[in-house]
């Protein structure tokens, strides 16, 4: 039994840290949220040059052949640091989508450029009427002159204003929610028919309301097989789950850390309040909380390989401890920097913000208990 | 035992209905119904429409213009206004100073502050806390050094809620060191916030709206006969204001209104094909509010029925803060759930009257879901935070 991480990947770590320390500046966030601009193309360059942008992907894909410790050791610093650069929305979900089934020249034609951090694309897993069921597809795909016409609408497509390919999972047969009968294609963002209503998200982060009229694609623009998608598109979700779930502990133990130092600085009633046994106990559930986190995640990050069921299960008692935990130890964040807790201008807050955001990514706290309760009947 | 109403009771909930039915003007319930946040000139506008019915001073004595209702009319008008959802007057004037003037101000005072608090011609803000006096207020800093027939006050308020929109502030000082307990070196006067040397900085909160203020008092000089009452019972008069609020610190009328707002939303709206009221985790989540909200009307009811008969509160009206809190945010954290995908959009641009509705982002008011969630935060912390009332609490209910 091992449960250290190799050099290589302690590097990888590390390299991200310094990054996020040294170079990407609350500040200078801040400034990307409050403009009109969605993420800096500047480190979105930077991510390319350092590989970060490579590592999920095969060598023969041109990638850096990581896997599940590399996305979290990364996700991790990326939620200390706030980072707003869609990670995400590019290499987990989309990349994720290309990766698996896409053939040589569509790698060539997309893949390459993600990974190069020349092209920005989005995958768009939800509907309005969805909740997070992926498989509640109402956009269609109807064959005609043996092209394709997709009509429907997307809703939170992440990164969808930036993108410039979007991938949509379309309705080639079946009813609204068969997990059989759904298709991906890859669209270009600039093709007729598509509009897009393009937003700010709460945690910083940007996404599109995306409608889809009388789109006419070729065949080309299949990714995978014909009404054979949903496994594609439910292992790129459970991916980014546990993605999203990594950067979460990272924003866990950042704000636990955060609330230790200001109360031990905060003096009133003529003593730091750290010294309060009330909260001192407080301060010590999260603390728990967090290494409860931490613990989950590594058990899904070793049980990855396995796959199916019981990756999924991991995965899913990860999200919601993520879910729950989370939330007390956000809010207790909040709580125990009084005022500030509630301020702009102060970090904790916007870290309670992505760490809100991430419980409704993929599936709530809920949605992953009723998940795992009915993979564990299955096993 | 029972807790129907008189039939003189039933007459003024009727009355009280009506005129929320009459004269609540549909411009602001519109604004209030589709979170629309209020302009000053709408808030000022109701609080008149409040005055002219003489409901404006439900709390003051009918010498100064008060209502002279009894708790179980204030509980009724409380349902009646949760029920319309209509705004509450803004508390610092009719709620906090004016209760504080005509207790222990001069007739000079009471003559020239009280009618136009009442009125709403004039807008008050509190000027209590210090960036390094939060809980523990009486450590506040900002000085009143007398000189001649002025105060000169220096120092800092912050957390001033609508300080942005006040002519007058209220503020809690230092009038003397040289005192045995630093609650005795405190006074309570009165600015006109156009006097020179008072500079107001927006704070931003969490959810990015500009609700509080940092205010800053620089040689800044009051006539002495802004100081209400004596110099260095301040704190006095302060612990005062506190015990005005008992009928609606626990906002349980509006967290019940809520409530069955929640339960309409998740009731109509379908969510992955069903909707989410039919989900049992989320059934069960609304269940335990409902539970815990019907606990907190009565902890209120049996306060409201000690007074009625001319006791003082029991020990079960101090919990009733902490629990109102931290039900409503519950209650937040539901509506939240409900939203789903939806509370992540950040489009506060849309909650502007007539915002076109090809260009909205979700439906309803889903995406202002998550700017109450985080803004409300908040509740727990301020008024006195839930830890400092549960001090109080354990010091001055269990003896500990």
């Amino acid at each position: 039994m091992d449960l250290s991480i190799s050099v290589e990947q302690k590097i990888l770590s590390e390299s991200v840290a310094r990054f996020i320390s040294n170079d990407y500046l609350f500040e200078n966030r801040m400034k990307i949220a409050e403009s009109t601009e969605y993420f800096s193309k500047e480190c979105w360059k930077t991510y390319a040059e350092l590989g970060w942008t490579a590592v999920p992907f095969s060598e023969d894909d041109g990638g850096l052949g990581g896997g599940p410790v590399e996305i979290m050791l990364m996700m991790k610093e990326f939620g200390r640091g706030l980072v707003i650069e869609p990670f995400l929305a590019n290499i987990i979900l989309a990349g994720g989508i290309l990766k698996r089934c896409a053939s040589k020249e569509q790698k060539e034609k997309w893949l390459t450029k993600i990974i190069g951090g020349n092209l920005q694309a989005a995958l768009a897993f939800n509907e309005k009427q969805s909740g997070f069921n992926i498989a509640n597809i109402s956009t269609t795909a109807k064959k005609e002159n043996g092209n394709f016409v997709l009509n429907g609408e997307k809703s939170l497509v992440l990164n969808g204003g930036s993108a410039e390919l979007i991938i949509i999972p379309a309705r080639t047969s079946g009813k609204q929610d068969d997990i059989e009968g759904i298709t991906l294609f890859a669209v270009p963002a600039e093709v007729k028919g598509i509009k897009k209503k393009n937003y700010k998200t709460v945690d910083a982060h940007s996404a599109s309301e995306i409608t889809l009229s009388n789109v006419n694609v070729t065949k080309d623009a299949i990714i995978g097989r014909i009404d054979n998608a949903y496994k594609t598109l439910q292992d790129t979700i459970d991916d980014a789950t546990l993605a999203v779930s990594a950067e979460a502990i990272g924003i866990m133990k950042s704000l636990h850390e955060k609330t230790v130092e200001y109360t031990k600085s905060r003096v009133q009633f003529g003593v730091p309040i750290s010294s309060f046994q009330a909260l001192q106990h407080r301060m010590v559930d999260t603390l728990m909380e967090c290494e409860q986190s931490e613990s989950l995640l590594l058990w899904s990050v070793m049980v990855y390989p396995e796959g199916d069921a019981n990756m999924q299960k991991a995965i899913s008692a990860l999200k919601y401890q993520i879910g729950t935990a989370g939330k007390h130890v956000g809010q207790e964040a909040v709580q125990m920097h009084g005022g500030m807790g509630v301020s702009w201008e102060l970090d904790v807050s916007h870290l309670f913000k992505r760490l809100t955001a991430i419980d409704i990514l993929f599936g709530n706290a809920d949605f992953h208990l009723d998940r795992f309760v009915s993979l564990s009947k299955k096993s | 035992m029972h807790i129907s109403f008189t039939s003189k009771e039933i007459a003024f909930q009727k009355d009280v209905r009506q005129f929320f039915t009459e004269k609540y003007p549909e411009a602001i319930k519109h604004k209030q119904n589709n979170a629309i946040t209020l302009s000053r000139d709408d808030i000022v506008t109701w609080q008149k429409i409040l005055f002219k019915q003489g409901w404006a001073g439900i709390n003051w004595p009918k010498e100064h213009g008060g209502t002279g209702w009894t708790p179980v009319h204030k509980y009724i008008f409380a349902i009646e206004m949760a029920n319309a959802n209509a705004p509450a007057m803004v508390p610092f004037g009719v709620q906090m100073v004016g209760p504080v003037i005509y207790t222990f101000g001069n007739e000079e005072q009471k003559k020239r502050f009280l009618p136009d608090i009442l009125a709403s011609n004039v807008w008050w803000c509190q000027g209590y806390s210090e960036p390094g006096s939060g809980s523990d207020l009486a450590s506040l800093r900002m000085t009143a050094d007398r000189k001649g027939d002025h105060y000169i006050l220096n120092g800092t308020k912050t957390w001033t809620t609508l300080g942005q929109m006040a002519d007058w502030i209220f503020c809690l000082v230092r009038t003397s060191t040289d005192v045995a307990r630093k609650q005795e070196g405190i006074s309570f006067v009165l600015a006109d916030m156009k006097t020179p040397g008072i500079t107001v900085r927006p704070i931003i909160t969490i959810e990015g709206e500009h609700e509080v203020n940092e205010i800053h008092f620089e040689d800044t000089k009051i006539p002495i006969t802004n100081l209400i009452g004596e110099e260095g019972k301040g704190w006095t008069y302060g612990k005062v204001l506190l015990r005005h609020e008992r009928t609606s610190i626990a906002g349980v009328a509006r967290s019940q209104y809520r409530l069955r707002r929640l339960r309409d939303k998740t009731g109509s709206s379908i969510v992955n094909g069903e909707p989410l009221s039919k989900n049992p985790n989320f059934s069960r989540k609304m269940a335990k509010l409902e539970i815990e909200l019907k606990a907190l009307e009565y902890t209120e009811l049996r306060t409201l029925a000690a007074v009625a008969v001319g006791k003082a509160p029991g020990p079960e009206s101090s919990l009733l803060k902490i629990r109102g809190t931290e039900i409503q945010q519950h209650i937040d954290e539901l509506f939240m759930e409900a939203s789903g995908y939806f509370a992540l959009p950040y489009v506060p641009d849309q909650y502007v009257l007539d915002f076109p509705d090809d260009q909205r982002i979700g439906s309803g008011s889903e995406t202002a879901t998550s700017l109450r969630y985080f803004n409300n935060r908040k509740a727990s912390i301020y008024g006195g935070s839930n830890e400092i009332q549960k001090n109080i609490i354990a010091k001055h209910v269990l003896g500990l």
